[in-house]
Order: structure tokens, then C-alpha cells, then sequence
């Protein structure tokens, strides 16, 4: 990306910055115990929970920091956050 | 035209004649007279602004970088503390590179509390991105306004600038002043054209997040803008010179400094006593000058070289002091003639408003000529322990 002066940005621009390379622990999501109720969707600070068809959460590993916040507020307990491994 | 004014109420009347669209500022000694004028003239509706009152300077300088990057000319004006208040704004304002004009009315900074002169308030903000102009005398602080608007919105810059000039000692002081005319001022300062702003139906946002794979680049990019500004300064204060009558096209100008073998380098309104102490000794037979700083952002490291290089000692007075290190004028001027074998001493003086007279002036050369320097020039020693 070039520099925009004035360290301005076009809307999107912030996709150019891959976060998920911050990440310690990954979450894992099991399609068997979610009930599809959206709350990881909504609790997600970056915003990188998408759906299938089904309304099954997929997340965006690119941009996932790790932060924990869907394993924690999951009601089905069908998020599991494990260490990355190299 | 002749008029004697108070210095704030020329500041006030110039700014007044640049049209801003925004001003938001926040009151302080001795800053108020400025800002009390352009309100009374936005009250009188003789000025078409919007004029934000705000409840602190961090909130008065936040007002001019939204109204800025919503494309407005703005103005604000501070000192001292209202200054130190605005740290952070000060950062983003030039890393975002709008052009904000702010009047610092040089004042000392606490503790102990001083409501008077010095100049540690804007030389504490020298790493902040901001072009630093300082006045003589309350023509050039009135002038230097008009110049500044029109450096700092050139496209090549997009910088914000602090016009200086010394708290009392001009912005208290009634002396007789040149105004321009409202037509004058409008063919050399055109309207703001921004070289981009906020508009909802054409987003963008100002001052993103920087990863450490940009950060580097972005403050090079400003630095360079900032280094430039000295050919637009002196460009602008060239043609200000030939519409006017009054020439700012030199960064740095030198008093009585061709054959001088002793260089006084000093900044702001202690010009005007330096000048006449170099009369006398000149009368005397003594050869000594001056070297003014009008911009000490940039910082004119090559015509500082220039005019010094034929003198044998170099005393430079420092209205501020880097504590722990020296005056931020002296290091500068140092920095500039490394290399030279040209002896560079530093005076520490006039902190909190302390006087300067003809005398001071001559001692300093004195001591200057014996070699001795890199002091507080002046300290009561009876009330050190």
C-alpha cells in the first residue's frame, strides 16, 4: 500500500492489516454443539466471525487476534481456544 | 497605514483579515487579549467564524483538528501551560498534516508558576512537526500571521505552525503598527483550498494506525514536508516583501554581522535590546553582530552556517533551557558549525520574565571573548544554597 499523507485511509483499508499473526490461541470451533445463536458473531471485536449456509460460524484466521471473547460467551460451550503451534 | 495597537490587537486585527472559518480557543495570561478581540469581532458579526468556546486547551486545539480536516481555516492561540496541555494534539495535527495556525504568546512554564516571558513553551514542542516562526517585534509577529497561513496550506507543506512572539514584552506593548487592507491581504493569502477533508459522501479517516512495516515512513514523510517548508517560507516571504514593502524571504537575518568577529545569536523580541547594545559597542570600535533566528522549525542549519563562518566566537542567548543538556538555540547553532573551528558558547538567560538590559548584553560578549560560557547567565547567587 502507499502512503497516504496525512496517514489517511480509504474505507477497507484495514483489511490490508493481517492481525491474525498476533494470535496465541486459536479458536476452534465444533459445528456439532453450536446451536447457531450468532453470539460469537456479535461479541467478535475484529468483526472476523462469517457464516455457512447453514448459519454456522466461520471464522476469518487472518485477522483473529486470539482475544478468546467467542469461547468465553458461547452458550453451547462449542468454541475451544487451543495454543497455536509452529 | 500607521495605527498604534497593542501587539495582541494587531495579532487579533491580522487574523481577523485571514478569514478564519473556525477559531477555538481557550483563555490564558497572557494569550487572553487575542483571543477576547476575535470573539468581540465574531459577536459584532465582523468576522464570519465559527467560535468554539471549549473548556480546555486539549479541547480547543481537538476543535481546530476536526474543523481542519473538515477543510476550514482555523486558529487557535495559547501558551505556557495551555500549550503543554495540547501535547498530544500538537503530535497528531502535524502527523495528520493539517495546516492549524496557532499564536503562541511565549510565556514560562511551571513550576514555579510564572505568568511571564521566556520561550520554554513552544521550544518544548520543537520535535512535535510544527513550523516554529518567532517575532521581533509586533510588526513581524503581525506580518509572520500572513505569512504562515499562506506557507503552511501550500500543498507542498500541510503543516501547522506557531507564530511566536514574546508574552508582555510585545503582546502588551503598544507600538505602531502598518496594517494592510482587506484587499491587500486577500491577494496574498488566497482562500483555503484543502488538499482533502472529511466528507460523508466521499469517506476517509484521518490518522490511521501505522504498523511498525509504515510507521517509519509516515514520520519521514512528515519530517521531509517540514524540511521543505523552508524554500516555500522564503518564497512567500519574498513576494510578501515586493507586494509590502517588508522582506521575510531569509529564515535568519544578520544585524551588523559582514565584519563581526564576535555573533550574538538570539530569537524574538531580546533582538531588539541586542541590536542596540551592538550600536554601542560598535560606536566603541567593538566588532560585534547579530544573527536573528526568525524559523527555528525548520531549523536553517545551512544559512546559520553561512552567516557565521566568518566570525571567530559565537554567543548564543537561550530564552528556554533543555534541562540536563543545554539551551535548545545553542545545541542547534552547535549542531550547525560542526566541524568549524568556531568556539559556540551558550547563555541560559531572561527565564521567567528576568530582564535583559544594554548591560547584560555587553557582559555576555565579554564573557563570550574570555571564553566562558555554557552557563545561567545572571544567577542571584545569595539565594542558591
Amino acid at each position: 500500500m502507499a502512503l497516504g499523507t496525512g496517514c489517511t485511509a480509504r474505507p477497507g483499508r484495514s483489511r490490508e492489516n493481517r492481525t491474525g499473526s498476533w494470535r496465541t490461541f486459536r479458536p476452534e470451533f465444533a459445528h456439532d454443539k453450536c446451536t447457531a445463536c450468532g453470539m460469537c458473531r456479535q461479541v467478535c471485536p475484529e468483526g472476523c466471525i462469517g457464516e455457512d449456509e447453514e448459519g454456522l460460524p466461520v471464522p476469518d484466521y487472518n485477522y483473529c487476534k486470539g482475544c478468546g471473547l467467542c469461547a468465553e460467551e458461547c452458550p453451547a460451550e462449542a468454541i475451544e481456544m487451543k495454543k497455536e503451534e509452529k | 497605514m500607521m495605527e498604534i495597537m497593542e501587539g495582541s490587537h494587531a495579532v487579533a486585527h491580522a487574523v481577523k483579515q485571514c478569514r478564519p472559518q473556525v477559531i477555538a480557543a481557550y483563555p490564558i495570561t497572557p494569550q487572553t487579549h487575542i483571543v477576547e478581540s476575535l470573539a468581540d469581532m465574531v459577536a459584532n458579526c465582523e468576522l464570519d467564524a465559527e467560535y468554539i468556546t471549549v473548556e480546555s486547551e486539549f479541547s480547543a486545539l481537538s476543535a481546530c483538528l476536526g474543523a481542519s480536516a473538515a477543510g476550514s481555516r482555523v486558529y487557535s492561540a495559547t501558551t505556557s501551560q495551555g500549550l503543554a496541555l495540547m501535547f498530544e494534539v500538537c503530535f497528531n495535527c502535524a502527523g495528520m498534516r493539517l495546516p492549524v495556525l496557532m499564536s503562541i504568546v511565549n510565556r514560562a512554564l511551571g513550576a514555579p508558576l510564572s505568568i511571564w516571558n521566556d520561550q520554554q513553551d513552544s521550544i518544548s514542542l520543537r520535535d512535535s512537526g510544527w513550523l516554529q516562526l518567532y517575532a521581533e517585534d509586533n510588526q513581524e509577529a503581525t506580518d509572520l500571521h500572513y505569512l504562515a497561513y499562506r506557507v503552511i496550506e501550500d500543498h507542498r507543506v500541510l503543516l501547522p505552525a506557531f507564530v511566536c512572539f514574546d508574552g508582555y514584552i510585545l503582546s502588551h506593548t503598544y507600538e505602531p503598527i502598518d496594517t494592510l487592507t482587506q484587499e491587500q491581504v486577500d491577494s496574498y493569502l488566497p482562500p483555503f483550498k484543502p488538499y482533502q477533508r472529511l466528507d460523508s459522501t466521499d469517506p476517509i479517516s484521518f490518522g490511521l494506525f501505522a504498523s511498525p512495516d509504515y510507521y517509519m515512513e509516515f514520520r519521514y514523510d512528515t519530517d521531509r514536508a517540514l524540511k521543505g517548508a523552508a524554500g516555500v517560507i522564503s518564497a512567500a516571504g519574498k513576494e510578501f516583501g515586493e507586494l509590502f514593502g517588508r522582506d521575510y524571504q531569509d529564515l535568519v537575518e544578520g544585524y551588523r554581522l559582514d565584519d563581526a568577529d564576535c555573533a550574538i545569536v538570539a530569537m524574538g523580541s531580546l533582538c531588539g535590546t541586542v541590536k542596540d547594545a551592538i550600536d554601542e559597542m560598535r560606536d566603541e570600535g567593538r566588532k560585534v553582530g547579530l544573527l536573528k533566528i526568525r524559523c527555528f522549525r525548520p531549523f536553517p542549519a545551512r544559512e546559520v552556517r553561512k552567516a557565521l563562518a566568518g566570525v571567530s566566537r559565537v554567543a548564543v542567548l537561550d530564552k528556554n533551557v533543555s534541562l540536563g543538556a543545554k539551551g535548545a538555540v545553542a545545541l542547534e547553532v552547535r549542531d550547525a558549525l560542526y566541524g568549524e573551528q568556531i568556539p559556540v558558547l551558550g547563555y541560559i538567560i531572561a527565564l521567567g520574565g528576568r530582564d535583559v538590559r544594554k548591560k547584560d548584553i555587553r557582559q555576555v560578549v565579554e564573557m563570550a571573548e574570555a571564553g566562558k560560557g555554557d552557563l545561567f547567565y545572571g544567577l542571584r547567587e545569595e539565594v542558591l544554597q
